[in-house]
């Protein structure tokens, strides 16, 4: 009865070949399929961007996405961010700035603000905050989010 | 020895797991041969429920298992869920079933159960079941409820009314009968929910070799929820064990008992497979006890001086379907309404009432946020009525630090009196005021004002209770190995226990505090324990962890001193090692004393000395401790839209000696965001059948990024004396006052139109439709 699909995709740099139902959401696959448990589950509608992962470098919400939407795509999820146990400067500067409680919406904000970073290498606290707007955290009240990404603007400029 | 980790900001022990996606909350955890639970959930807010067919479900590939209320084990037949906190004034302690029997009270109550191959073809499965509904009139509003000919939430009920009782200090009525001024507010509050970002979860895993189930759980304290499902299951306590893995925020409705946690138990030892249920972000909203709407008809009475000489009202407080909490939530906010205020008389008549909504149980602050509300907006028309500066009337009736410690004269819910044991309120509310430039605002206002912009500020104050007992407990452990474990039923949700507890341990042990390891929330671990709720950690785990660091070096030396032929005054511990004073060089590791420790086979133990280098304590408060806090919201507000930004956010708070100042600020300002959401965003909307309208996050707002400003923060510290660490809680008083500052601040920008407000939250709409009723001189 249940539709299947074969894809190919590259997740975190490492290709993947599956046979999945076409229903079945991204962000299901990666945490059921690949155990990357890493991307979590926050509404399943849209909102809270705790699923949030790079396709082809450009953020999505895993749960609107389709696996089979991802044939032949290249995936990015918060496991890749670090080399081995060195925090990237991102992830760092959360840690430094206490800029996550329960860390459950902290690998969506990575992916989200890692994009963000890319492509916004120097911005102020009011372009960080509109950034953010699209991931929610009931822990924090965002602060030492903003704080935190800041910092690690600051710090990838100092090294680049 | 001194104090070297305690009060510092050392960066969290939590943190490098959670930043690479190595988290392991319930949904990360995958037994082999696990099934998957989904719920079929009443359609209707009130029904009686005829038969249920399973058929065509049972017939769908991949399922297992439907579950009804008939097919329960018949302990799990014969008994509600349990009454978590019962109370002599609950008239009716109506509590739900595991499974619907034959009458549903809310839309979304647990009907069946169904267990598939995956979560996919459950849902599928849950679809095909049909159920027979009678609908009955349900009953939305718990005002509506209090009426004669109200339909009764529960069939064959004769009242809605499920507790009530009075809250009384002195002789309110003869106090109002001599007082120069008497207002009266009515305040409507709702509060909404704790819309965690991780939604409930569950795992459980019946093993047949022992007989014995394992229950991995999202919530605030694993040993409560074991004794629950010992209830349920009527098991021996080896039967059952409760593991709490990470959690994605609990803010108080995580710390409940559910349904789920029971019909997965017995699917697993039905099917004799672990099964996984995972609530959804919709059945979140419907199922997950939220914190719901207040009533409050209140009085104030001053004398020509704007001293309080009275308080009296009545408070009618929603339940929804059931009782879980017994009377927590309306007690905490009758007993809160006084606040750092001195109130000489005060009367409350409390009401509970059952609704045909999801129950309400403490959602962060626990009924403190709308008691502030309440007390703050009667200071406020205070105020208003006798042309004083607002600011000016709270500090007329503070409690002074000298009358510490102060009986307010009521009794709390732990059995005590309300007795604040220490706490500078006339300073707190001074250093915010300073901080927020308060003085300044009066120019900054009218320049918006002469520039067509409107400007407000609004400042509120709270006392909060916490640190509630019974107890929480603590091993300490140095292993064989000379690794340090601490072993707690505290069962954090994001709070950091991991870290500051370390920080507390590390300080008697003369270690690293990241060579202690905290492992929390297994039952297995720790014979007692409540868990993290009510701003009661740091006070109840923080010290016991403490008297059980302190009792371990004390034996390290004595066990030392033994083996160094020396006495133990001559000894400290530092740096993993019991060493002498005089000659640092001359020392035993942790790890050479906890082998001697535990003694070797055929020889007896020598000085009379328990054996293992461990110890267990349980700090038992006698009472509560009140930290206080004072809140100051600058605000504009578009009279066009009705849009609110919030421009200027201060706070200054005293939760006592800070075990790390970076934590804390991160729970103050959480909780800031949390009552702003409270004041201005978050409405849970049902229509006239109780259905609830607002179940996604489109449609109940959450404070974004954007919506929240900067919170500058300012700390005093003044020590609880009773504890041994000085602590209080830290959790909630960023929620507490909020709302109240946020809704002053609001009132005051549109104070040029006569616009009162007594509500929350308040949204655009209603600044709009307020602003017009007032150009029109009416009541809206």
């Amino acid at each position: 009865m249940a539709d299947i699909r074969t894809i190919t995709l590259n997740v975190n740099g490492r290709a993947y070949a599956r046979e999945v139902e076409t229903r079945l959401t991204l962000v299901d696959f990666l945490r059921h399929e690949l155990a990357l448990t890493g991307t979590h589950v926050g509404c399943e509608h849209g909102v809270c961007g705790a699923c949030t992962v790079l396709v082809d470098g450009v953020s999505v919400r895993a749960c609107l996405m389709l696996a089979v939407q991802c044939d032949g795509a290249g995936v990015t999820t918060v496991e890749a961010l670090s080399a081995g146990e060195k925090l990237s400067p991102l992830q760092q500067a959360f840690q430094d700035n206490h800029g996550l409680q329960c860390g459950f919406c902290t690998p969506g904000m990575l992916m989200t603000l890692t994009e963000f970073l890319r492509d916004n290498p120097d911005p102020t606290a009011a372009e960080v905050r509109a950034a953010l707007s699209g991931n929610l955290c009931r822990c924090t009240g965002y602060q030492a989010i903003v704080a935190a990404t800041l910092d690690a603007a600051k710090r990838i400029r100092e090294n680049a | 020895m001194a104090s070297s980790w305690f009060g510092a900001s050392v960066k969290r022990k939590e943190d490098p797991a959670f930043l690479q996606g190595r988290g392991q909350y319930v949904d990360d955890i995958h037994l082999p041969g696990t099934l998957h639970a989904a719920f079929v959930r009443s359609a209707y807010a009130h029904a009686k429920i005829g038969k249920i067919d399973k058929r065509a479900a049972l017939a769908l590939p991949g399922v297992h298992a439907v579950l009804v209320y008939a097919d329960l084990p018949e302990s799990v037949r014969a008994q509600t869920l349990p009454l978590l906190v019962p109370h002599p004034a609950i008239r009716q302690p109506r509590m739900p079933y595991a499974l619907a029997k034959d009458e549903a009270c809310y839309a979304g109550e647990p009907l069946a159960c169904v267990i598939a191959d995956s979560r996919y073809i459950a849902e599928d499965a849950a679809q095909l079941v049909a159920v027979d509904y009678v609908p009955l009139p349900a009953v939305n509003d718990c005002r509506a409820a209090l009426a004669a000919d109200a339909p009764p939430a529960h069939a064959g009920a004769d009242s809605n009314t499920a507790a009530r009782f009075p809250v009384k200090v002195g002789d309110a009525d003869r106090a109002f009968a001599g007082a120069a001024h008497v207002f009266r507010e009515q305040i409507h509050q709702h509060r909404g929910g704790p819309f965690f970002m991780e939604c409930r979860g569950v795992v459980a895993h019946f093993d047949a070799p022992t007989q014995g189930y394992t229950l991995y759980v999202s919530s605030q304290g694993s040993h409560r929820i074991k004794r629950c499902m010992l209830d349920m299951f009527d098991l021996g306590d080896h039967q059952m064990r409760v593991i709490t893995p990470d959690v994605g925020g609990g803010f108080g409705p995580k710390g409940s008992f559910y349904p789920e946690y029971v019909n997965v138990a017995v699917a697993s030892r039905l099917l004799n497979r672990p099964v996984k249920w995972i609530e959804d972000r919709r059945e979140n909203f419907l199922a997950t006890h939220q914190e719901r709407d207040q009533y409050w008809d209140m009085e104030i009475a001053v004398d020509a001086d704007a001293k309080i000489l009275g308080v009296r009202g009545q408070l009618i407080h929603e339940t929804g379907a059931y009782v879980p909490w017994g009377i927590v939530l309306p007690w905490i906010a009758a007993t809160t309404v006084p606040g750092p205020y001195v109130i000489p008389h005060f009367k409350l008549d409390v009401i509970s009432v059952f609704t045909n909504k999801i129950q309400t149980t403490p959602v962060r602050g626990a009924g403190r946020p709308e008691a502030v509300t309440t007390m703050e907006r009667l200071m406020d028309r205070v105020a208003r009525e006798l042309k004083l500066e607002r600011a000016e009337v709270r500090r007329r009736n503070f409690i002074q630090p000298e009358q510490m410690p102060y009986n307010v004269g009521i009794i709390f819910r732990d059995g005590r009196p309300v007795t604040y044991d220490s706490g500078d309120y006339p300073a707190c509310q001074a250093a915010a005021l300073e901080a927020a430039g308060y003085a300044d605002f009066g120019a900054r206002q009218a320049a918006a004002r002469a520039a067509g912009r409107y400007l407000g500020i609004g400042a509120a104050n709270a006392v909060e209770a916490t640190g509630l007992g019974p107890y929480e407990g603590a091993t300490v452990r140095v292993s064989t190995s000379g690794k340090i474990v601490v072993y707690t039923g505290a069962t954090p949700q994001g709070q950091s226990h991991k870290t500051t507890l370390a920080q507390i341990a590390a300080d008697p042990l003369g270690v690293d505090f990241n060579d202690v390891t905290i492992v929390t929330a297994d039952t297995a671990s720790i014979a007692l324990g409540i868990g993290s709720f009510a701003a009661r950690t740091a006070v109840n785990a923080g010290s016991s962890v403490h008297l059980a660091a302190v009792e371990v070096a004390a034996k390290a030396r004595k066990i030392a001193a033994g083996m160094m032929e020396c006495v133990e005054d001559e000894l400290e511990l530092a740096d993993g090692y019991v060493r002498l004073k005089s000659a640092p060089d001359v020392r035993k590791s942790l790890r050479e004393i906890a082998v001697k420790s535990i003694g070797m086979p055929g020889f007896s133990m020598a000085g009379g000395l328990a054996p293992g280098l461990e110890h267990t304590a349980y700090f038992t408060p006698d009472q509560a401790v009140y930290a206080n806090g004072t809140h100051v919201a600058e605000v504009e507000v578009d009279i066009e839209t009705g849009a609110v930004s919030i421009t200027r956010y201060t706070v200054a708070h005293d939760c006592g000696r800070v075990i790390n100042p970076m934590i804390v600020d991160g729970q103050i300002v959480g909780g800031v965001a949390h009552g702003i959401g409270n004041a201005l965003y978050e409405r849970m909307v049902y229509d006239d059948d109780a259905q609830p309208l607002s179940t996604n996050f489109g449609e109940y707002l959450l404070p974004l990024a954007t919506d929240v400003p900067h919170v500058d923060l300012v700390h005093l510290e003044t020590p609880s004396p009773l504890n041994p660490l000085g602590i209080k809680g830290a959790g909630e008083g960023g929620t507490i006052p909020a709302i109240a500052a946020i809704i002053s601040a609001v009132e005051n920008a549109l104070a040029p139109f006569g616009v009162t407000i007594a509500e929350a939250p308040i949204s655009p709409q209603r600044i709009v439709e307020l602003l017009g009723a007032a150009a029109l001189g009416r009541t809206a």
